[in-house]
């Protein structure tokens, strides 16, 4: 052992060295292009630069680690250190949902968006007390499998698969969807041709090496991603309080927030906005009521005060407006409705401002309990969906032994951690200024981040005087939540290579989940359906080149699925999670913790857990023709899961009692996976 | 592979911490997040604690918790022999 010993010790130093290097070559690199921009790269440029030089790396990083080796390709050699398995854990977790929507999630919901906080953290306890340590004893390459072998069979195996593809493919629409928006907005490029960018980044990357190049490009995108997410936040916090560590320093920004809320929804200047949007969003409802009669009145209205005005002499503007206003209203009585129906969810800004610390705000007892069910709704599925996605669990086959397995989670949660402590006070900080900067400034000089911004991207932020007094209130305001994090370098007065770098790191986040989910897709048809059930005599060489093939054919269906684009990012995520643990999650760790669950009970339970979880989703989202009616105790179709996992554990352990106990062949297995080493033991390693 | 009366201890030690971290993660994700409300009534550093802890205070545990399984587990492995052979 000595001698591994050895290689394992120098192994880790040469990595770190690499990546110290690395990291120094990345910052002067940054501080290179700063020079440039002050001597006058344009902003075009130095989004360019970005792009190449990332995309770059990341496909070098491929090449230089490409392989044919079936260990190498699937578990990077299993000789990856727990610290850097923990880093490129981080990226494959932290996707374009947590880069770049996570904050502005928790700008506009306030305290709900916690739940994903918590979730997206809270899930690695599980992963790290039930799973990690046992998969790698276990040792082989696939999710499935674990399932195939503990289980018996290839039906178990098949149903793996499946649901595999289902959560994986499902998320990295979402993804390469991310990859695209940022493409295309830091280069100008089209959307569709942005994805096509970003994905030959993902693909020159998992082709060449597979796992074992996705696993040292994702160290190489952890360190951009979070330089690129803490450095605009501390400067931000240094502005605002003063003090460069943002986490300790928002509490007192939070207080100054909840106070600024109070007085803004007092405000008479605000109240007359909101009333404003309350009286179209009425007359709007009233319209769609009885639409012939209102359209007609309408248009007797506005032609009634046209005629008055010329009647009365009026000034020449007077009677400009009114003719302006006859113009305007609709042709015909589709026109109107399709007005009145916009309309309709203008009382949305008819309420005040949501108050940023309080939980489950609702407008009564009974709306106040169903945010807070939902909440705990979403934060049970996000967790145990933490634990059950396939391309996170994979990262654990990787390490060396069980006991870096152990160590690998710690850092993997401690990686994501740095990122997700972060997001609450970027949310805070950016409302603070917005709270007050913003709110209150004249549109004739608006601050020169939101007049750029509302300039390029109405989406993103859009400001209208819809009282007409010249100063911009916060009803006036309609903010994307994304913007939080990519305008924040130029709120904090970040000079523009500091926005470049943050598009870097959204990119980079995005590449690093799409990948690790190519990845998954590609070695669950060609290692779990080519190999082990359609051939197992396929040569090394072949599977691996079955796997390279199939992975480019994903990820082009992937890419076209996403220029349909389909549906809400937040909702493409959340259901995957719901899907992932609802599959797997009972069946995997009654695997492991309960001998006497068999064949039976986890074929029946995955397919109860998913079944209903699906069946769940279909029956009340809009986009699958369902109806908020269907719901069951008022759960959002995105906490399906609620439902889905114990349905799943129950079904295992009813049927597994009432069929007969595994084979001892079996039992030996489980015994296997629970001790680190034993005498005399079986091998289950796949090499 | 007959598994011995100090393999079944280990197996034993294991399920008590297991079941001791799973407890004290339930309590602070589900029971302090639904008494999140009543929580908001008492400060820690300049922030309301119901919000405290479902943005910085729950993640923190769970970090410790994680690094105090890992720190544990592999103490255990040692003190019984069931350790693999040294890998770093």
């Amino acid at each position: 052992m000595s001698t591994a010993e050895f290689s394992h010790k120098s192994f880790f130093n040469q990595l770190k060295k690499y990546y110290l290097i690395y990291t120094g070559g990345f910052l002067l690199f940054v501080v290179a292009l700063a020079i440039a921009e002050q001597m006058g790269l344009s902003r075009k440029y130095i989004g360019y630069t970005f792009l190449i030089a990332t995309i770059g790396l990341y496909a070098s990083i491929g090449i230089m680690s490409r392989t044919v080796d079936a260990a190498e390709y699937y578990v990077a050699g299993r000789r990856v250190p727990a610290f850097f398995n923990g880093m490129a854990t981080g990226a494959d977790w932290m996707s374009a949902a947590s880069f770049i929507g996570m904050a502005g999630t928790l700008y506009l919901s306030g305290f709900d968006g916690l739940a994903f906080v918590m979730g997206w953290t809270g899930g690695y306890c599980l992963v790290a007390f039930l799973l990690a340590p046992y998969l790698r004893k276990f040792g082989q390459f696939t999710i499935p499998d674990f399932l195939g072998e503990r289980y018996g069979g290839n039906f178990v195996r098949s149903i793996g698969i499946f649901a595999a593809i289902l959560v994986s493919f499902t998320y990295v629409v979402a993804q390469i969807f991310g990859v695209g928006l940022i493409t295309s907005r830091f280069t100008g490029l089209e959307f569709t041709y942005g994805v096509f960018v970003g994905l030959a980044g993902i693909l020159v990357c998992s082709f060449l090496g597979g796992m074992r190049a996705v696993t040292w490009t994702q160290v190489a995108q952890y360190i951009i991603l979070i330089v690129a997410y803490l450095t605009p936040v501390v400067w931000l916090s240094m502005k605002h309080t003063g003090n460069p560590i943002p986490q300790i320093a928002y509490g007192q920004v939070l207080q100054k927030v909840t106070e600024r809320e109070k007085v803004l929804t007092a405000d008479p200047k605000e109240v007359e906005v909101r009333n404003i949007f309350k009286a179209r969003a009425d007359a709007a409802n009233a319209g769609l009521k009885e639409p012939a009669a209102e359209f007609a009145k309408g248009k007797t209205a506005v032609e009634q005060k046209l005629a008055d005005a010329r009647a009365a002499n009026a000034t020449p503007e007077q009677i400009a407006a009114a003719e302006k206003a006859v113009a305007a209203y609709p042709k015909d009585e589709a026109a109107a409705k399709a007005q009145w129906n916009k309309d309709k969810g203008l009382a949305a800004r008819a309420a005040p401002p949501k108050p940023h610390a309080t939980p489950f705000p609702g407008k009564d007892e009974k709306a106040s309990d169903i945010a807070r069910k939902n909440f705990l709704g979403i934060v049970f599925c996000m967790m145990i969906g933490t634990a059950a996605l396939p391309h996170i669990l994979m990262r654990y086959y990787t390490t060396p032994s069980v006991r870096q397995a152990r160590q690998s989670v710690f850092w993997s949660l401690f990686f994501i951690f740095l990122l997700y402590f972060t997001a609450p006070a970027l949310a805070v900080l950016a409302k603070y200024d917005i709270y007050n900067f913003l709110v209150g400034s004249s549109f004739a000089s608006l601050p020169a981040w939101a007049a750029s911004w509302a300039a390029v991207d109405p989406t993103l932020l859009s400001i209208t005087d819809v009282n007409k007094d010249g100063i911009v209130q916060l009803a006036e305001i309609v903010i994307g939540g994304d913007i939080i994090v990519l305008a924040t370098p130029e709120i904090a007065g970040l000079p523009y290579v500091v926005s470049g770098l943050v598009a870097a790191g959204g990119l980079a986040a995005a590449l690093s989940t799409a990948d690790g989910l190519l990845l998954t897709i590609a070695n669950a048809l060609s290692h779990d359906l080519y190999y082990k059930m359609l051939d197992p005599q396929a040569s090394t060489s072949r599977r691996v080149t079955v796997s390279k093939v199939l992975l480019i054919l994903v990820a082009a269906i992937a890419a076209y699925v996403t220029s349909l684009r389909p549906g809400d990012i937040l909702f493409l995520v959340g259901a995957a999670f719901s899907l992932a643990a609802s599959a797997f999650f009972p069946a995997l760790v009654m695997g492991v913790f309960w001998k006497r669950a068999n064949k039976w009970g986890a074929i029946t339970g995955m397919i109860a857990g998913l079944g209903l979880c699906m069946y769940y989703m279909i029956q009340t989202y809009p986009f699958f023709g369902g109806v908020a009616a269907n719901q069951w105790f008022d759960m959002t179709p995105i906490t399906a899961g609620v439902f889905g996992v114990p349905v799943g554990i129950i079904t295992i352990i009813v049927v597994s009692l009432l069929t007969p106990a595994p084979s001892r062949q079996v039992q030996e297995l489980v015994e296997h996976v629970r001790y680190p080493n034993l005498q005399g033991d079986i091998n289950t390693m796949a090499t | 592979m007959q598994l011995t009366e100090k393999h079944e201890e280990y197996w034993r030690k294991n399920l008590v911490v297991t079941g001791i971290l799973l407890s004290i993660w339930f309590v602070v994700t589900f029971v302090f997040g639904w008494y999140s409300k009543e929580l908001n009534n008492f400060s820690v550093f300049g922030f309301p604690l119901g919000f405290y802890n479902a943005a910085q205070g729950s993640l923190l545990v769970y970090v410790v918790l994680i690094w105090f399984y890992q720190h544990y587990m592999n103490k255990l492995d040692l003190e019984y022999g069931v350790h693999e052979g040294e890998d770093e």
